[in-house]
């Protein structure tokens, strides 16, 4: 077969363009569009609702850099996603490994209701959660003292010590149906066959798990930990309803930062909107630089 | 023979029962918090606060009335209802067409295109909020639905474009070339043929849409800053815990009007939900 020109190419598969068009239309104005701006607003003094902007150069940055606020908010994002994403990833496995068994007539009935919360709009839980977790005869603190746990009501949002914890417990609880179900798919996938040679050759209990099933699910456990990883870095919602980074900026990830130096400001100051693309950029490139790094891990262990 | 993997013996009695059991209790654990909310919907404010039960005394429904019409939430309901809709049509549509063309064509370009699609996958939302905001302000459509039902639609495609790419590169070459033959042009086969055979993944990525633009809430918090007659229910509800703190009451009828449909959709719909978040890992 005789090689066509690139334009003769083209013009064979112009229906395809036509095709791709809208979709990207859409994804160039709301994804790649702001990420470009968001690079050039970040050198500017704007604060997003007049018209006067003035290019400042890297000021943004540099200021961001020189602000305890930002770092605190910065490695409280990595401290939420270290604290909720092993768990996550081993109690998923845990509730996949008994549901997944057949035998159990209810496993349907509780994979429903462990999935449930994932499908509840995430503001409302935040909100409901309050409400939860109030220190004024809220029901947490109700069945604690009811149950002798507790002495007295515990103020887990208004403590500065308790208030990351119980945010990153409801995230966990939030969002646990997904990982259940991320593992399930990878459960099932093992062959029957090769649970039943495994099974001929004496591998029982734990062997079973450490030398058969665990080496097949491992290429997605790798997957699942990438996904989960950068899930626990957007707790915007979750967050903002919960505590509004509150008491004392304590409970502030990046994302919070961003949204209250953006748009959230102390009566008599400005929004800076060109300070929290600043910020949001740091954060952007960082965020792609552990995806990276995973990518990378990824596809190493993959090819082994 | 079944592919799952049973450790669970039938015969051993006692370990089951001791496993369903210990699943039950954990269950309620699991779904208190919403069954509270339930139920602080339909209570006294004084009767929510009064002790751990779930079954009110007498069903206040005035909460809702007060939550439907006096927070507005009436018209946050619509509002989310027509950006969940129209983003739901216009995301099925678009990434229909797009999976069309990437998983069943060659045409120069292609990679370069999948490969930008792929690199959007971990851009977080917050990075990107700001200049989304400017542009529905630049363009004149920051004030209304239709701004924030477009940038609904235009922020999630991606998992969508792969969903359909996989399933229409599996459908084999002779239904299009028979349609070929009786002279179907690209968009007849596509509508005609195409399409009604990628029903299941339709059905997913409408669900993950609805799922998506119903509950979102950092782009429409945004967007509905200076117009609250745009807000959407997520945005309502939060907003009513800044106006009306102390009814507490009206808040869990506002919480109840946001969630339950989707409770409902997903009790019915629950294989589609499942199918559209396993698509992520197995893919």
């Amino acid at each position: 077969m005789n090689k066509k020109s690139l334009s003769q190419q083209i013009y064979e598969a112009r229906w395809c363009y036509l095709f791709v068009l809208p979709c990207s239309i859409l994804t160039g104005m709301f994804v790649l569009y702001p990420i470009g701006m968001s690079w050039y607003f970040s050198l500017l003094d704007w604060s997003g609702f007049t018209k006067d902007a003035k290019f400042i150069g890297l000021q943004n940055y540099a200021e961001a850099i020189n602000d305890p606020f930002f770092w605190n908010a910065f490695s409280r994002s990595f401290i939420f996603m270290f604290g909720t994403v092993p768990v996550k990833i081993i109690l998923g496995f845990v509730i996949a490994v008994f549901l997944n068994n057949q035998v159990l007539k209810l496993s349907p009935f509780f994979r429903t209701i462990i999935f449930m919360p994932v499908v509840t709009a995430i503001a409302i839980i935040g909100i409901v959660m309050t409400f939860i977790f109030s220190p004024f005869n809220g029901p947490a603190n109700k069945f604690l003292m009811a149950t002798n746990l507790t002495s007295g009501p515990i103020d887990f949002l208004g403590n500065p010590d308790t208030v990351l914890p119980t945010v990153m417990g409801v995230y966990v609880w939030k969002w646990l149906g997904i990982t259940m179900m991320y593992w399930l798919a990878a459960l099932q996938t093992v062959p029957q066959d090769v649970y039943d040679a495994a099974k001929i050759d004496g591998a029982q209990g734990y062997r079973l798990w450490i030398h058969i099933i665990l080496p097949i699910v491992l290429p997605f456990a790798i997957v699942i930990i990438l996904v989960e990883a950068v899930s626990a870095l957007n707790v915007f919602p979750l967050i903002e309803t919960m505590t509004a980074g509150g008491p004392f900026f304590s409970s502030e990830v990046m994302e919070v930062y961003i949204f209250r130096t953006a748009f959230v400001t102390d009566a008599g100051t400005m929004p800076r909107l060109g300070y929290a693309c600043a910020a949001g950029v740091f954060w952007g490139v960082a965020v792609l630089f552990i995806t990276a790094l995973q990518g990378f891990w990824m596809r190493r262990t993959r090819r082994i | 023979m079944s592919k799952y993997l049973n450790f669970i013996a039938e015969k051993n009695q006692v370990r089951y029962l001791t496993i369903t059991v210990f699943f039950l209790i954990f269950s309620f654990f699991w779904i208190y918090p919403l069954l509270w909310v339930l139920s602080a919907s339909l209570k006294t404010d004084f009767e929510i606060w009064g002790g751990l039960g779930l079954i009110p005394d007498k069903l206040i429904w005035e909460n809702f009335e007060r939550a439907w019409f006096g927070a507005n939430m009436g018209r946050y309901f619509f509002n989310t209802l027509i950006i969940t809709v129209v983003s739901v049509v216009i995301v099925v549509i678009t990434t229909g067409m797009f999976g069309y063309v990437i998983g069943r064509y060659a045409f120069p370009g292609k990679k370069i295109l999948i490969g930008i699609l792929i690199a959007t996958i971990f851009i977080p939302q917050g990075y990107t909020i700001i200049p989304v905001f400017d542009l529905l302000t630049d363009l004149k459509i920051s004030k209304n639905l239709i701004g924030l039902t477009i940038a609904t639609a235009g922020h999630t495609p991606v998992i969508y474009i792969l969903l359909f790419a996989g399933y229409f590169s599996r459908i084999p070459v002779e239904l299009e070339e028979a349609a070929k033959m009786d002279g179907a042009g690209f968009i007849r086969t596509f509508i005609m043929i195409m399409l009604p055979l990628t029903k299941p993944v339709v059905a997913t990525v409408s669900i993950l849409q609805v799922l998506h633009a119903w509950n979102d809430f950092l782009l429409p918090v945004v967007i509905t800053l200076g117009n609250p007659d745009i807000r959407t229910l997520s945005v309502g509800v939060y907003a009513f815990k800044g106006e009306y703190f102390v009814d507490w009451s009206g808040m869990a009828a506002a919480s109840v009007i946001t969630i339950l449909p989707i409770i409902i959709l997903f009790l019915f719909m629950q294989k589609y939900f499942v199918e559209g978040v396993q698509g992520a890992v197995k893919g």
